[in-house]
């Protein structure tokens, strides 16, 4: 930068939009939340200026939202990897060409719609006369799904599995082929070749999908309150219930940095555990 | 190395080819990539397919590694019929064209994965004795902790070719290995791979476009051209005795006189060109007969022309013809001339650098005699 004024210059025009939204969008509301997580609410709501610990003593109210939270979010993307996986890698490696942008497609397509009208849908596809009526034709009587863990677990796979797919699908996609029929020739069975060689290289694509969805899940709120029943909490209906109806701000902000904490840790440690390492140029690619 | 090449000509019985087609067809939708291909290699040779691309000889490697399976016909490896059978249950191995080595594995886990897929699996010490062993035979002794990427063109090219002799595969595929080298290293490793292939004793089988590649490394090349042999020999056998002017046009240079056949006596044919001129050659050993008034072509190799003044004097030859030099290139150890003759088109012909010395040169532009003997041309069909 210091060779090149005109070059500098530049630099700086083109990273000033970015660095202006980053200021005002991220970085500032964040502050905001700060503060108002040490202070304290008034009596109709809201935020009254103070200095106090109190709202973080607080915190072991909301225990049952922490566990849930870090409970269903780790579950629920590792259920999104393994179902997502398979599609990707059929996607990426097994189906015809011609087939390909079309299926591609319709794994997109559900985003189309809003998320809210989609997991409504299934509050009745889950609920009394929906997949429990088709199971008393066979003879299952009693079983229930919505309000459970069971349809949480539905609605988290659904919603997130496209965030899963692409980056695995991208992964494999551009995995060179010689190289699983390198493995093959050198004598590696199918299986033995998949282990070795497919997942290996694709682990860029699944650090980058299981990191998306984990860290979109902990803030998930929409999807435990349709169909969790109002029995199964998020992080995130806590906070929709402290800023939206008790109006509790400072609690709820202190509630936030804590989860803004918690993510910043796991995230960082997972990275290090998928991405650094001795396999480090590969997977900068991604 | 813990093997020596007497034993392995022991193990793979001598009079038994490594490889053997009969019949072998592979059709991809309507065509036909390989058609009726009959052949066989010896143990311990070092066989090239050549011809340019799209002529099956890929293909027919392919069905040898089990990566394609004939649609008619049978492969044999060693003896045995090898249709079905998976690449990972074939004793051979291959050398890709772009290497495909492992990005996420350093050089001595490359290497060593065929071992590693052994059942029994051998003891990780022995694994990296053979590894060892196998990096010295590649002269990239103390590389085994490198990554792949860090390594140039020709060291990667050595990795592929360590990763596929540790597991002394009866034979070894090579997909137009030299392919991704520059020149020079490229006559490196042709030497290289010569040396090697007589140290270790495995049967060689390499896929190339590059005639001068097939030529300085082959005991047996194999001619391909749309799906079919078009012939199979010594390399000196493709260069004397061409069947067809596609094989002396592959390999070498040659110059061909078109015309239609007015003589056949005995293995000699007169042919009749455009220009009215009567030119006579020998048919090839193993082409087929030619017929009176067929096309064919006259062949003759550049260097067994010779070059003199317009007037004709003073060279010594069957035929003569008159031309103008269109350009010269001085290659040192001989000149390369290209000659415009009327009627004929162009004519290169190489003059050697002690004739040079002896009747000089000819400036571009000049009016020369070319000329040569009967006995060394050839009359070939296409």
């Amino acid at each position: 930068m210091t060779d090149n004024k005109k070059g500098s210059w530049l630099t700086v025009a083109l990273l000033t939009p970015t660095s202006m939204w980053f200021l005002f969008m991220l970085v500032m509301p964040m502050i905001v939340v700060v503060i108002f997580s040490f202070g304290e609410r008034s009596a109709v709501g809201g935020y009254v200026a103070s200095f106090t610990f109190d709202q973080y003593a607080n915190l072991p109210a909301r225990l049952k939202a922490f566990t849930n939270t870090l409970t269903f979010a780790p579950i629920g993307t590792f259920l999104s990897l393994i179902i997502a996986y398979p599609l990707a890698y059929y996607l990426a490696v097994k189906v015809d060409r011609r087939w390909r942008l079309l299926l591609l497609v319709l794994v997109i397509v559900p985003f189309w719609t809003s998320l809210l009208i989609r997991t409504y849908a299934w509050i009745f596809i889950l609920g009394g006369r929906g997949i429990p009526t088709l199971l008393e034709f066979i003879g299952l009587e009693g079983i229930r799904m919505i309000n459970t863990p069971f349809a949480v677990y539905v609605g988290i796979v659904y919603g997130y599995l496209p965030l899963m797919v692409f980056p695995i699908y991208v992964s494999l996609e551009k995995l060179d082929k010689n190289l699983l029929e390198a493995s093959n020739d050198l004598g590696g069975t199918p299986w033995r070749t998949f282990m070795q060689v497919t997942l290996p290289l694709s682990m860029p694509g699944v650090a980058t999908g299981c990191m998306l969805v984990f860290i979109l899940l902990m803030g998930e709120f929409l999807i435990p309150a349709f169909l969790g029943g109002g029995k199964i909490f998020f992080l995130g209906n806590a906070l929709v219930d402290l800023f939206v109806q008790s109006r509790n701000w400072p609690f709820g902000s202190a509630l936030a940095v804590t989860l803004v904490i918690i993510m910043v840790v796991t995230v960082s440690l997972y990275m290090r555990l998928t991405l650094g390492g001795k396999n480090g140029r590969d997977q900068s690619l991604m | 190395m813990e093997h020596n090449p007497s034993q392995l000509a022991q193990a793979s019985k001598v009079d038994v080819p490594d490889i053997q087609f009969v019949g072998v067809t592979k059709r991809f939708g309507n065509v036909a990539a390989v058609d009726n291909v009959d052949l066989s290699v010896e143990s311990g040779a070092f066989f090239s397919f050549l011809g340019p691309s799209g002529c099956g000889k890929t293909t027919s490697l392919r069905m040898i590694a089990g990566f394609e399976q004939p649609t008619e016909g049978n492969v044999y490896i060693n003896g045995q019929s090898v249709v079905g059978i998976p690449p990972h249950k074939r004793h051979v191995n291959m050398v890709f064209q772009q290497y495909a080595l492992f990005p996420h594995m350093d050089v001595a886990d490359n290497i060593g994965y065929g071992l590693r897929q052994r059942a029994p699996r051998p003891s990780k010490s022995e694994i990296a004795k053979r590894v060892d062993e196998t990096l010295e035979l590649v002269r990239l002794e103390g590389y085994g902790n490198r990554r792949v990427w860090e390594m140039s063109g020709g060291q990667q090219q050595r990795v592929a070719l360590a990763r596929a002799l540790i597991n002394h595969p009866t034979v070894l595929l090579l997909d137009e290995p030299l392919a991704a080298l520059d020149r020079k290293l490229r006559r490196e490793m042709q030497i290289e791979l010569q040396t090697l292939q007589r140290d270790v004793g495995i049967t060689f089988v390499l896929v190339t476009h590059d005639q001068e590649e097939a030529l300085s490394m082959s005991d047996q090349i194999c001619i391909m051209n749309e799906g079919r042999i078009v012939q199979t020999g010594s390399p000196r056998d493709l260069y004397d005795d061409p069947v067809s002017r596609y094989v002396a046009d592959f390999v070498g240079k040659s110059n061909f006189f078109e015309g239609d056949v007015v003589d056949v006596n005995a293995g000699s044919y007169s042919i009749k060109s455009a220009t009215g001129q009567v030119f006579s050659g020998f048919g090839s050993k193993g082409a087929p007969a030619l017929v009176k008034g067929g096309k064919a072509s006259i062949a003759v190799r550049p260097e067994l022309l010779s070059i003199g003044s317009a007037d004709g004097g003073n060279i010594d030859a069957d035929v003569k013809i008159l031309g103008q030099i269109k350009n010269r290139i001085f290659l040192g150890e001989h000149t390369e001339y290209l000659v415009e003759c009327e009627g004929l088109g162009e004519v290169l012909v190489l003059s050697p650098k002690h004739i040079e010395n002896i009747r000089g040169t000819f400036e571009p532009g000049a009016s020369v005699t070319l000329g040569w003997m009967n006995d060394i041309a050839l009359a070939l069909g296409d």
